[in-house]
């Protein structure tokens, strides 16, 4: 039976792990993932010797080197307080591959609470900040794009939906094969470069055909696969980080 | 008779030429739509996920005791009068295969369909040896007049359409052309019937070989399994040796997964269960009946505690029909015996990762194939650990492990891992990105071969948190 998460409830203070591509290229949906949180009066505390799980060694299978980066990640967290992390990847990489790639070190035990507390944004935001949203937006369509990681290695297919759900003048539109990958897969779109090219093909093409001009996703790689292959193509479609779309529609 | 081939090595080739192909893009994509709509509708009714958890169980209990059961299979098949060999490899296997066919002097052999004689190269080795070997599953009958290998491992001609096995058959048999899939499919039932009376031996696979009874179970739709294990005056079963059962009892289960998650069905046309050869006073059915057990490398990925649920499966093709990867470069592409996400976990230790380096990395890793294996083998989880195997920071228990190794790479990640341990080194790499952001090149292949490459942002999220913090102090 695939176990149900009990989710706590809402703390005073969480960490925020921010993902390195957030880090680099989305400086902005980081802070306005921040917002989100601190609106619901909790503390933010961002660890700064924070860098990079250490997903694309792993995914690569350089787990030496994955090991040794991610033991760096596990010291951020001293104090018991929830992980959030804006990004389904990153958040499946600490509460899913931690465990397992850090069983026969020291610091196994650590791993396995650090798993135990991480939350993906969304998720968090949902089922332990209970947020009421209130969208101040125009109405508008939008299509969802859910990343692999969020939806099957997280479980987390529902979560954001249902947090667009809650803006009132929110159309949310699906996709044709909504669940399919977009082809970023972090190293296997630069390995594989022309079957990621063409699954993130059908994505664009997928989303442009639901009339939505805006996309969301939860996961900054997909976001960057799929806004890259809409601008290389001058398509009209443009994607957003669930964070930021939601600040900007409610405050 | 020369077979088109296609060779992992080549995979990055052969996915380029498939991705250009429209015809393939567009058969594949229609079928993998088909069959992921199919196996969706017949799951609709079903707790799919208690099911899957009792088949996952069901193999590992089988394979927990694999050994004994294996003993036990054979012991039951030899009171029941099946003949029992054992093959360490393929070469084997075809060796037993063609002795039994010498012993009958046997010229021509009709074949149900079978992944483990297309893994031993049966066909080849038997038509060397002057003994023709005719396939007579219809979609294994078209790719062997069109002289191509199985492009799936349930659907062997689905790179196919109408138009083009129409061609086929009017080329190769003189069947007129139509496009009635019909007239199609009786002309070849018409071609295929002649020859099962005249075949001297038929050879088929096994999906489910009982150890408590002996019965060898054989899943199929069209009738030819049951043609082939009882028309000919002998019967040769080849299969892997992990198919085996513990109980009677484990076969519904396993039966009502492998169909629904192959083809959408409830059940098939047949489900035939052989327990023996024709026995006295019976009519019909073959006087010999043999079953080959291949291990071809099973044996290897037993020892290993993580690899071993490769051998969970059932052969039911349902990770491939909902693989990304797949459904655009077709199976032919993989140049392996069995394509796919199963056959980027299965083939490194049948061939060794020198020849197939390429194909765990093959996946963008989106979980489509562990979400519906009907056995819940966590086929992302074994292709990062073959990944880690081939560039050698595995256990180094696969054959070729370590073919992979570069010393650049690993230099690469060396250094990435130095940065991401020393955290004022990263902040300061932050800040150059952001500064020297406007050197980023607009070309960085293969990137940009397809997308445009943002930017760093001129303020990292290091940056802006520092300032957002010291504004909520002001405040």
């Amino acid at each position: 039976m695939t176990p149900i998460k009990h989710y706590p409830p809402k703390p005073q203070k969480v960490y925020f792990y921010a993902t390195c591509l957030i880090d680099v290229f989305y400086p902005g949906a980081g802070l306005d993932a921040i917002r989100l949180l601190e609106r619901e009066g909790i503390e933010v505390v961002f660890p700064k010797d924070q860098t990079c799980c250490g997903q694309p060694a792993y995914t690569s299978g350089y787990h030496d080197e994955a090991r040794s980066v991610a033991l760096a990640q596990l010291a951020l967290f001293p104090e018991p307080w929830p992980i959030v992390v804006p990004s389904g990847s990153c958040g499946g990489m600490l509460r899913v591959h931690y465990p397992t790639l850090l069983a026969d070190t020291p610091e196994a035990a650590t791993a396995q609470d650090v798993a135990a507390r991480t939350f993906e944004l969304t998720e968090f935001l949902l089922h332990v900040c209970h947020v009421r949203l209130k969208d101040l937006g125009e109405p508008e369509q939008v299509a969802m794009h859910t990343s692999c990681s969020a939806r099957r290695e997280m479980g987390l297919g529902d979560t954001a939906p249902a947090l667009l759900a809650q803006l009132g003048h929110v159309e949310l539109v699906e996709q044709a094969r909504t669940t399919e990958c977009c082809g970023f897969g972090g190293t296997f779109a630069v390995r594989h470069p022309e079957i990621s090219g063409a699954m993130v093909e059908d994505k664009v093409d997928a989303i442009e055909a639901t009339g939505a001009r805006q996309f969301i996703t939860s996961d900054c790689g997909c976001l960057m696969n799929i806004n890259g292959n809409a601008e290389y193509r001058q398509k009209a479609v443009q994607g957003e980080h669930i964070a930021s779309y939601l600040w900007r529609r409610t405050s | 008779m020369s077979v088109q081939t296609y060779s992992p090595r080549e995979f990055h080739r052969q996915a380029h030429d498939a991705l250009g192909n429209p015809q393939i893009r567009a058969n594949f994509r229609r079928a993998m739509d088909g069959l992921m709509d199919k196996r969706r509708d017949v799951f609709s009714d079903w707790d799919v996920e208690t099911l899957r958890e009792l088949g996952a169980n069901i193999r590992l209990r089988a394979l927990a005791r694999l050994p004994d059961l294996l003993e036990q299979l054979e012991a039951n098949c030899e009171a029941n009068g099946i003949k029992v060999h054992w093959a360490t490899d393929g070469d084997e296997a075809c060796e037993i295969v063609r002795d039994i066919c010498d012993r009958h002097g046997a010229k021509a052999v009709i074949k149900g369909k079978s992944m483990v004689s297309e893994e031993m190269h049966l066909n080849a080795h038997l038509e060397a040896a002057g003994i023709e070997a005719l396939e007579s599953d219809l979609g294994e009958y078209l790719v062997q007049l069109n002289e191509q290998t199985p492009s799936h491992i349930i659907m062997p001609a689905i790179h196919l359409n109408t138009d083009e096995i129409s061609d086929i058959l009017h080329d190769k048999t003189g069947t007129e052309r139509t496009r009635d899939v019909d007239t199609m499919t009786a002309a070849a039932r018409a071609q295929l019937r002649e020859r099962f009376m005249a075949a001297d031996v038929g050879i088929s696979g096994v999906n489910f070989a009982v150890a408590e009874t002996g019965t060898l179970c054989l899943v199929e739709n069209e009738g030819n399994g049951r043609m082939t294990t009882t028309v000919p005056p002998v019967h040769v079963a080849v299969t892997g040796i992990e198919k085996v059962v513990e109980h009677l009892r484990d076969v519904p289960p396993l039966y009502a997964l492998l169909t629904r998650s192959a083809t959408g069905q409830n059940v098939t046309t047949y489900f035939n269960m052989i327990n023996a050869p024709r026995q006295k006073g019976e009519h019909d059915g073959p006087k010999e009946v043999h079953l080959v057990l291949v291990d071809n490398g099973r044996s290897n990925i037993y020892q290993d505690d993580e690899l071993l649920d490769t051998l969970r499966c059932i052969r039911c093709g349902a990770c491939m029909n909902h693989c990304p990867v797949y459904s655009r470069v077709g199976g032919h592409a993989y140049g392996t015996t069995y394509p796919g996400p199963i056959g980027s976990i299965l083939m490194p230790h049948l061939i060794g990762l020198e020849d197939t380096q390429d194909l765990p990395s093959a996946s963008s890793l989106c979980g489509a194939c562990g979400e519906v294996c009907p056995v819940k083998i966590p086929i992302p989880d074994l292709l990062v650990r073959l990944r880690k195997e081939a560039v050698g920071e595995g256990r180094g228990n696969v054959p070729g492990a370590g073919a992979k190794r570069n010393r650049k790479e690993l230099a690469a990640w060396k250094s990435w891992q130095w940065a991401a341990t020393h955290p004022g080194v990263w902040r300061s790499g932050l800040m150059m990105a952001g500064k020297l952001r406007a050197l980023v090149p607009a070309k960085f292949a293969p990137w940009t071969d397809c997308r445009t490459l943002p930017q760093p942002a001129k303020t990292s999220l290091h940056a802006l948190v520092k300032r957002h913090q010291s504004k909520e102090e002001q405040q």
